[in-house]
Formats: structure tokens, C-alpha cells, sequence
């Protein structure tokens, strides 16, 4: 008895070991198949696809691709902007989203409960529905310029940076940390004579990690990964471009797929690197999107 | 932090002023502005004033009619048959075109059916948009449940106490921080017709019986393959998002349910599920609300194509209000699609409220 109940065991472990990895190839193959892809020359990379090779670095592996795109676009230009536009975006959202919150959270002023309906109301509001009378909108503000005042935020990094600055979703991760945290802090913090910007300096902001960890990865997958539709819209000009834009240069004509998978490599992989990494971390502020929700 | 301490008005709103007037002018004002400039003949550069124009772009948009077409008869009264045995009916723009008739002036054809020897025609002021809207539903109420329940199972397979899960958990989530752009060309490639490595995948499972189809390029398989693709990606968002709540359910609940020797399906309903409500209902309204927003992967795969098969209500807002330059048309689409968003959120609220 004892010996064939082991063996269900055994074989039930197996079991589920199997589906765990039957659908892991099912999330993997796609991501495999693109950076093995990028090391073969176009021809090779389509007959490739008649087998398993397709997902095997053999035959003619080289680096030739990335030269490629890097001489076809200015590969290096639409990651730098990428890159500056997340950077600036993600610093002033967590500056100004935490500045907001802590004052909602601490600071008692007539309205403040108002405002911040206000605020997380918008959450309901998806940016493709505002998409359009945003754009006729940045067309008509003006800008203070190296020659003075301009009409127009088209074709600029700001365009790209300002609008995304603050949102709902991260005031709100915020709002919900900061009510989590033992205001008596704040409380002696305040008896001392410490001033309310001192109070968010020096007393909440170092208890913040997780909540900052949280807001910061969330807020750059969304400007590296997800900027497509704005940057379509309001930027021509190829000085500006970011990343996911980009992509455009390399369907003219017919369709260089070597390239395509390196340059998709470019842009996939740091991510994918940075991921597994703090893998912990990003899991985590996935789900503390939703628990508190 | 129950306690407030102080009254601080000043403080208060210097420190929210910043991020709150940002929210007002890049979300609150476009968003009123979506309603005002619908009721105009705006345009991003024209020469001409803007114009209030009233309800004129939501009827140019919305106006749907059916026609009720007569077989043609004969000089006799009989009906009249084609070659092939089907009845012959007097084309569409016999009605639309006809002066007799100024309601129906403009409208084409969207689909029609036959009720006896009659054929009842509906014709759409705007079939393209009645397309991208059936198309926009249609994507919303199959990946909602789709995606929602297929992260569910994934939570359930990855919430096991096994040896090495986390990895598991790791890849399962992996596609979601790859960005939807990457992942939709990247599909596209795979959904090829020709060389495409789905083909060739069930070609080698089936031992060379499946025939290769063109993915994205037959009306019927089109929409489907964009569900499929997109489900692929953000799955793992949301099993993560499932997996917090079944976190969240006490161990206890599930050591009484043991002691009772209730079933592995009888736990679920009776201890996981209940545990899981609040969870539910933020899950299926973020995907929805992610769903009426399709436009990155219509962009790069099929740019609404094969025959307006995958057409939807962002792309449509865009190619008016970007491509066209017409920001009015554009924007009465923007409104159209947030009270459909608004209305469905609403009643997925409702229908999974708590019940006392």
C-alpha cells in the first residue's frame, strides 16, 4: 500500500511539473525565438522556421544584424530620448505625486478630501479617450524657448514628458502608504517645531522605499514600454522620437527581419535584464496595485 | 494615521497644487474639452472659425436605419429570380440616393437579412464605425472573462507549494514587461502566413495535415488572433494581481474546510472564490477598461484590416482625429467610447457588489 501510494506520488509531482513546464514554453518561445532570430541573417532566420532551429542558435550566428539597424536608424538616438523621457517623467511623478499624497494624508485643509476625489476620479478616464482633444490642446500652449515665446508643444521632449507627469495611480499607492505609516512620526515630528516640507524630507519620505520602488517601476514600464500612441501624434520630427516610434524605419519596402529582431532585442532585452533581476520587486508592485484596490 | 493634526490650508495646497494642477489641466480639461469639441466642426489647422454645429457629428456617427427591400417584379407581379434560383432586390443606393427620401441620404449598407421574399437592410450613417464598435465589444467581452479566468487558473497552478514555483512564476510573468508594440510585431511574425512559426508548429503537431492559414489576414481568424496575442501578454498582470488576493484568505479557512473533507472543488467555491470577490471585480474592470483601449496592436498587425475586420473605436478616433486632422469627429468617438466604458464599469460594479 504504502509503496504504490509513493509512487502516485512521484508521478503526480511529475505531472505537475509537466504542465508548469508546458506552459512556461508556451510564455517563453516567442521571446526565445526573437533574440536567436537576431543573430541570423534574414534568409536563414526564415527557412529557420520550418523547425526547431528556429529556436537554436546555429548556422550563420553573428552579430551582423545590430550593425545593420544601427546603420539603418538612429537606433541610439530613439534610446537615448527614451530613455530622458522616463527618466525625467518618472523623477517629477514620484516628486510631485508623494509631495500631493503627503499633503492629502497629513495636512488638514478645507477641501483637501474634495480634491483628491477629484484626483483618483480620473483613474476612470483612459488616456486613449483623451488622446485627440489633448493633442488639438498641447498644438495651442505655449512654451518658453531659446527664441522667446512659441505656439505649440509638438515635436519636443516636454510634450512628451509633462502631460505624464502626475496621475491618479500613483497618488493613490502613496495615499494608501502614507495611511499605513504610525503618524506619531509625524505628530513629534511636529511638536518639535520641524516644518511640514522638513516632515516630508527628513521623516516620511525615508520610510517610503517600498511604496517609491513601487511607483518608480510601474511608472517606467509605462513610459519606455507603453509610449506608442502619444509620441505618434505629436512627434514628426526623427530628433524626438522614442523607441517604440522607431520601430517605423525598418518596414519600408520589404521587411528586413534580422533587423526588426535586433532592434526589438535592443529595446526588449535591458528590460528583460532589469526584471529578472529585481524580479521580487516588480511582482510585488504589480500586486500592490490590486490588494489595496 | 487616523488623526489630522493641524488645520494648514496654505501648506496643504502649496504641496498639492503641483501634481493635482497637472491632473486638472492634462486629464480634466482634455476630458471636458472631448465633449465640447464634439459639438464643433473643429479641425487641428483650418483657416475657417470653429463652428457649433450641435448634435450633427453624433448623428453622422450614430444614425442607423433598416430598409425593408421588395423583390423586383416583372411586368406580371412575379417575382423575379436570378439565374441561381435567389430573388433579385432593387440596389441600396436606389433608397440612400433617392431625393424622395433625404432620411436616409449618405447611409451604406452594414448587413441584411431576409424575412420572407423581403430583405431587411440595415444601413449605418458610418458602417466603419459601427464596425470598430461591434469589433471593440466584441474584444472587451471575450477577453475579459478570457484573460481573467485563464490568470486565474495560472494563480491557482503557481499558488501550489512546489519546489523552484517561483521560477514558474518568473516566466509566466515575463511577456507582460515586454511592450506591446515588441510583442505585436513579434506576432506578427509568427501569425504569418507563409513563413509564419504558428503554421509550421501545428503543421509538425499535426504531422503536415493542417492547412497554413494567414492569420491575420482572413476576416474570420483576424480579431481572434489579436485576443489570442493579447491575452499572451498581460495575462501574467493579472494572475499576479490574483495571486495577492488568494494570499490574502486566511489558512484557517482552508484547514476548517479540510477537516469537514470538503472536495478540492467544494474548497474553491465555498472558502477561495468568496475570498476572492473584491479581487474579481478590480480585475475584470481593469481589463475592460485596457480592452476599449485596443490600438498598439491594430496599429503595427493589421492597421484595422482585412476589410475593416479589426477596425476599433481608439484606432477610428485617431485615423479621424490625427490622420484626418478632424478633431471633432475624433473627439465625438472619444466620447462615444468613455460612456461605454463608464456605463460597463458601472455595471460590473453592480452586478458584483456585496450582497448583505
Amino acid at each position: 500500500m504504502a509503496v504504490v501510494s509513493q509512487d502516485n506520488r512521484g508521478l503526480r509531482l511529475a505531472v505537475r511539473y509537466l504542465v508548469l513546464a508546458l506552459v512556461a514554453i508556451v510564455f517563453m518561445f516567442p521571446l526565445v525565438f526573437m533574440i536567436i532570430s537576431s543573430l541570423k541573417p534574414t534568409q536563414q532566420l526564415l527557412s529557420d522556421t520550418a523547425s526547431m532551429r528556429a529556436f537554436l542558435p546555429v548556422g550563420d550566428i553573428s552579430l551582423d544584424n545590430y550593425f545593420a539597424a544601427f546603420a539603418r536608424a538612429p537606433v541610439e538616438l530613439f534610446v537615448f530620448n527614451s530613455i530622458l523621457i522616463t527618466v525625467i517623467t518618472v523623477s517629477a511623478s514620484i516628486f510631485l505625486c508623494s509631495l500631493a499624497a503627503f499633503s492629502f494624508v497629513y495636512l488638514n485643509w478645507r477641501g483637501s478630501g474634495l480634491v483628491l476625489s477629484i484626483a483618483l476620479a480620473t483613474l476612470i478616464i483612459p488616456f486613449e479617450t483623451i488622446a485627440i482633444p489633448l493633442l488639438l490642446f498641447v498644438s495651442r500652449l505655449p512654451w518658453i524657448g531659446m527664441n522667446g515665446i512659441e505656439i505649440g508643444w509638438l515635436n519636443t521632449y516636454h510634450v512628451q514628458i509633462i502631460p505624464w507627469i502626475a496621475d491618479a495611480l500613483t497618488i493613490f499607492l502613496f495615499v494608501q502608504y502614507f495611511k499605513d505609516l504610525p503618524g506619531e512620526l509625524v505628530e513629534a515630528a511636529r511638536a518639535e517645531g520641524a516644518s511640514w516640507w522638513q516632515i516630508y524630507r527628513k521623516v516620511v519620505m525615508p520610510l517610503s522605499g517600498p511604496v517609491l520602488a513601487t511607483a518608480a517601476i510601474l511608472k517606467s514600464l509605462k513610459m519606455y514600454n507603453e509610449q506608442y500612441l502619444w509620441p505618434l501624434i505629436v512627434v514628426q520630427d526623427e530628433a524626438h522620437r522614442p523607441i517604440m516610434v522607431g520601430l517605423g524605419y525598418f518596414f519600408q519596402l520589404d521587411v528586413a527581419w534580422g533587423e526588426v529582431m535586433a532592434y526589438l532585442s535592443v529595446i526588449t532585452v535591458p528590460v528583460l535584464v532589469f526584471y529578472l533581476v529585481l524580479q521580487r520587486a516588480f511582482i510585488a508592485s504589480i500586486a500592490s496595485t490590486g490588494v489595496k484596490g | 494615521m487616523a488623526s489630522k493634526l493641524t488645520t494648514s490650508n496654505a501648506a496643504g495646497w502649496a504641496f498639492a497644487l503641483p501634481g493635482f494642477g497637472l491632473i486638472c489641466l492634462f486629464i480634466v480639461v482634455p476630458f471636458f474639452l472631448a465633449f465640447a469639441l464634439s459639438l464643433t466642426n473643429q479641425r487641428l489647422i483650418s483657416p475657417n472659425p470653429t463652428e457649433y454645429v450641435g448634435f450633427a457629428n453624433y448623428k453622422s456617427l450614430l444614425s442607423l436605419a433598416v430598409i425593408t427591400l421588395e423583390p423586383e417584379r416583372d411586368e406580371a407581379g412575379e417575382i423575379v429570380r436570378a439565374e441561381d434560383g435567389t430573388l433579385v432586390y432593387p440596389r441600396v443606393r436606389t433608397i440612400t440616393r433617392n431625393p424622395d427620401f433625404p432620411e436616409y441620404r449618405g447611409m451604406r449598407e452594414w448587413f441584411r437579412w431576409h424575412s420572407g421574399d423581403n430583405a431587411r437592410v440595415v444601413v449605418a450613417a458610418d458602417v466603419v464605425f459601427m464596425k470598430a464598435l461591434v469589433n471593440t465589444l466584441t474584444f472587451a467581452l471575450v477577453i475579459a472573462p478570457g484573460q481573467g479566468g485563464l490568470a486565474l487558473l495560472l494563480a491557482l497552478l503557481i499558488n501550489q507549494r512546489l519546489r523552484g514555483i517561483n521560477i514558474f512564476r518568473t516566466i509566466y510573468f515575463m511577456p507582460v514587461v515586454v511592450s506591446i508594440v515588441v510583442v505585436s510585431l513579434l506576432w506578427r511574425f509568427i501569425y504569418d502566413g507563409n513563413d509564419g512559426l504558428l503554421n509550421n508548429i501545428l503543421s509538425s503537431l499535426t504531422f503536415g495535415l493542417f492547412e497554413p492559414i494567414d492569420w491575420l489576414g482572413r476576416t474570420d481568424t483576424a480579431l481572434g488572433s489579436i485576443i489570442a496575442m493579447s491575452i499572451w501578454q498581460a495575462v501574467g498582470f493579472h494572475m499576479v494581481i490574483w495571486l495577492a488576493g488568494l494570499q490574502t484568505i486566511s489558512p484557517t479557512l482552508y484547514e476548517v474546510a479540510q477537516i469537514e473533507g470538503a472536495s478540492k472543488w467544494q474548497t474553491f467555491r465555498y472558502v477561495t472564490w468568496p475570498g476572492l470577490r473584491n479581487t474579481a471585480v478590480l480585475v475584470l474592470i481593469v481589463i475592460t477598461m485596457q480592452a476599449f483601449a485596443l490600438f498598439a496592436q491594430i496599429d503595427v498587425m493589421t492597421n484595422g484590416g482585412p476589410l475593416d475586420s479589426t477596425q476599433t473605436l481608439v484606432f477610428q478616433a485617431v485615423e479621424r482625429g490625427y490622420g484626418k486632422q478632424d478633431i471633432s469627429g475624433g473627439s465625438t468617438i472619444s466620447v462615444v467610447l468613455f460612456l461605454i466604458v463608464l456605463t460597463i464599469s458601472l455595471i460590473q460594479r453592480y452586478l458584483t457588489r456585496e450582497r448583505s
